[in-house]
C-alpha cells in the first residue's frame, strides 16, 4: 500500500468521521424533533434489534424473495427472446416494436393498474419486477447475438460444426459480455422497482414496506436502519454476485479487460 | 465476391421502402391491439376493469379537451426538468472537481459510493418527512436520484483525460483557464453526456412513482394513482399512454442523438 492510497483512506475516514459528527450534532443540537432525526446511536440500536428479533430479516428475505422470482422470470422470458430475436427476423420485427413502446414506460406506473387487476399483495411486486428487468436482459441479449462476428460463424460452419455447436459454442460465448451486462442492469432495475413497488402495493413484509409504514409512525430510526441494509444488500450483489460472475467469465476468456488494468 | 452477391438481397429486403416499414412495425400493435379488444368485448373481466381501446381513447380525448391530462403533463414535466437541472449543475460541477482535485476526489467519493447503491426511492419517505408532502420533496428526490450517474460520469470522465494532453498543453504555455476549457471539458465531454442522459433517464424511471408517493396535487403518477381510487382503469391506461409518448419522445429526441453525437464525434462507445 502506496503512501499515496494511505492518504486517501485518511482523508475518506476523516470526511464519514466528519460527517457522521456532524449529522450526530445536528440531531442532538434538538433544533429537529428526535423523531425526524434521530441520533446515530438511535439508529444503531434499532439496527441490531431488528436484526436480532429477526424481523429485519424476514424483511430482507420477503423482498429478496420477490427480486429473485421477478427477475428469474425476466431472465427465463428475456434471454430466450433475445436469442430467438437476434437469429430470427420475424421474431425480431415483431418484438422490437413492442417492447420499445413499453419499455420507456417506468416499471412503477404500472402499479397501480396491476393492484386493481391482481390484488395487493406477491404477485403485484413480482409481476413490477418481472416488467423492470425484462427489458435491460431482452435488449441486451439481442445485441449481443447481433454483434457476433459473422466471420466466427462462417468460421465455425466452415470446420463443421452443427447447428446445435454453433449456438453454444460460438453465438452464446460471444455474445455473452452483453449478456452479462444485460443481468446486471437488470438485477439493478429489478431492485430499485421492487422497493418502489413494496412501498406502493404494499404487503406485510418486504423492505420497501417497512421504509413506507414507518414514516406512518414518524419511526425515523427504523427508516434508516432499514436504509442501510438495502444499501447493504445492493452493494454486496453488484460487487460480489456481479463482480465474481464478470471475472468467472469474460475477463477469463479475454472479452473484456477490467475497468482496473 | 460470392459473399457480396450473397449478401446484397438480404440488405435489400432490409430496407424495403418507408412504407413497408412502417407496416412492419404497426403490425405488432395490430396484433396486440386486436388481442386486447377480443378480450375487453367478450366479458372475460368486467370492463371496469379491462376497458376496450374506444374507452380508452375516449377518455383520452375527453380528459385531454377540459385540460386536465396537459395539467397533469406539464407538471410531470416541469418536475422532471426542475430535478434534473438541479442534478445536472451540482453533479456536474461535484463531478469535474472531483476529477481535478486529489483532496475533493478523497472526501467526496466515499460518500458518493455510499449513497449510490441504495435505490433513490428508498428515500423518499425520508425525504417526505423531512421536506413534507409535495412539491419540494419531488423535485429534490428526483435531483438526489440522478445526481450519482453524473457524478460518477464527470469524474471518470476528468480522470479520463489523457496525461500526455495535459502536459503538451502546459508545454504549449496554457493557463489554467485554457488548459481547462480547451483540453480538460473537451476530452471529459462524451462521459458527461453520457452522464447526463443516464441521470435523465433515472429520473424520468423513478419520477412518476414520486409523484404517487409524494401527494403532489397534479402530475401524471397522482393521476394513475388517484385513478385507482375509483376503479377508474380508462383513466389509468390513457396516464400510461401519454406516459409512455413522453417517454418515447425522451428517447428518440434526447437519448439517442445524445448517444449518437458523442459516438460518432469522438468515435467512442456506451
Amino acid at each position: 500500500m502506496t503512501a499515496d492510497r494511505i492518504r486517501s483512506l485518511r482523508r475518506g475516514a476523516v470526511t464519514l468521521l466528519v460527517v457522521a459528527a456532524a449529522y450526530e450534532a445536528i440531531a442532538r443540537s434538538g433544533y429537529f424533533a428526535p423523531a425526524l432525526m434521530p441520533s446515530l446511536g438511535t439508529v444503531a440500536r434499532t439496527l441490531a434489534d431488528s436484526l436480532l428479533d429477526g424481523s429485519m430479516l424476514t424483511h430482507a428475505a420477503a423482498t429478496l424473495y420477490r427480486v429473485v422470482i421477478g427477475f428469474g422470470l425476466a431472465v427465463a422470458v428475456g434471454l430466450p427472446l433475445g436469442v430467438a430475436m437476434g437469429r430470427f427476423r420475424p421474431v425480431e420485427h415483431f418484438v422490437l416494436p413492442l417492447s420499445s413502446a413499453l419499455m420507456p414506460i417506468p416499471s412503477l406506473a404500472w402499479v397501480p393498474v396491476f393492484i386493481l387487476w391482481f390484488g395487493l399483495g406477491n404477485t403485484v411486486t413480482i409481476l413490477i419486477v418481472f416488467y423492470a428487468a425484462l427489458f435491460p436482459m431482452l435488449l441486451n441479449t439481442f445485441t449481443g447475438v447481433r454483434s457476433v462476428n459473422p466471420i466466427w460463424l462462417r468460421a465455425a460452419g466452415a470446420m463443421g460444426a452443427n447447428e446445435n455447436a454453433l449456438f453454444w459454442k460460438v453465438i452464446i460465448p460471444g455474445a455473452s459480455p452483453f449478456i452479462i451486462a444485460g443481468l446486471r442492469q437488470s438485477f439493478l432495475r429489478a431492485w430499485i422497482a421492487v422497493i418502489g413497488a413494496e412501498m406502493l402495493a404494499g404487503s406485510d413484509w418486504g423492505l420497501g414496506w417497512v421504509i413506507f409504514d414507518a414514516k406512518e409512525f414518524l419511526n425515523t430510526d427504523v427508516m434508516l436502519a432499514s436504509l442501510i441494509v438495502i444499501g447493504c444488500i445492493g452493494f454486496v450483489t453488484e460487487r460480489l454476485v456481479f463482480g465474481s460472475i464478470e471475472r468467472a467469465t469474460i475477463y477469463r476468456w479475454g472479452m473484456a479487460r477490467s475497468a482496473k488494468s | 465476391m460470392q459473399d457480396v452477391a450473397d449478401l446484397a438481397p438480404a440488405q435489400l429486403s432490409v430496407d424495403a421502402g418507408p412504407f413497408r416499414r412502417a407496416a412492419r412495425n404497426a403490425f405488432p400493435f395490430v396484433v396486440v391491439g386486436a388481442a386486447w379488444e377480443t378480450v375487453a368485448h367478450l366479458g372475460l373481466f368486467p370492463s371496469q376493469f379491462f376497458p376496450s381501446l374506444e374507452a380508452i381513447a375516449t377518455v383520452f380525448v375527453r380528459l385531454t379537451l377540459n385540460g386536465v391530462l396537459p395539467h397533469h403533463t406539464l407538471d410531470t414535466l416541469v418536475r422532471l426538468a426542475a430535478g434534473f437541472t438541479l442534478a445536472a449543475l451540482a453533479g456536474v460541477s461535484i463531478g469535474i472537481l472531483m476529477g481535478r482535485s486529489r483532496r475533493a476526489e478523497d472526501i467526496l467519493l466515499p460518500l458518493v459510493s455510499i449513497g449510490a447503491p441504495i435505490p433513490g426511492l428508498a428515500y423518499a419517505p425520508l425525504f417526505l418527512l423531512w421536506f413534507g408532502p409535495g412539491n419540494v420533496s419531488a423535485v429534490v428526490l428526483v435531483a438526489f436520484v440522478s445526481i450519482f450517474p453524473i457524478v460518477y460520469n464527470c469524474w471518470t470522465g476528468v480522470k479520463a483525460v489523457k496525461e500526455i494532453w495535459l502536459r503538451s498543453a502546459q508545454a504549449m504555455g496554457a493557463d489554467d483557464r485554457r488548459l481547462f476549457s480547451h483540453v480538460i471539458m473537451p476530452g471529459a465531454l462524451p462521459y458527461i453526456l453520457t452522464g447526463l442522459r443516464l441521470g435523465l433517464a433515472q429520473a424520468w424511471r423513478i419520477l412518476v412513482a414520486v409523484e404517487m408517493l409524494a401527494a403532489v396535487p397534479w402530475g401524471l403518477g397522482w393521476l394513475i394513482f388517484g385513478a385507482q381510487e375509483f376503479l377508474n382503469t380508462d383513466v389509468m391506461l390513457a396516464g400510461i399512454a401519454v406516459i409512455a409518448v413522453i417517454g418515447l419522445a425522451l428517447e428518440k429526441l434526447v437519448f439517442q442523438p445524445l448517444e449518437e453525437f458523442t459516438v460518432v464525434r469522438w468515435g467512442m462507445m456506451s
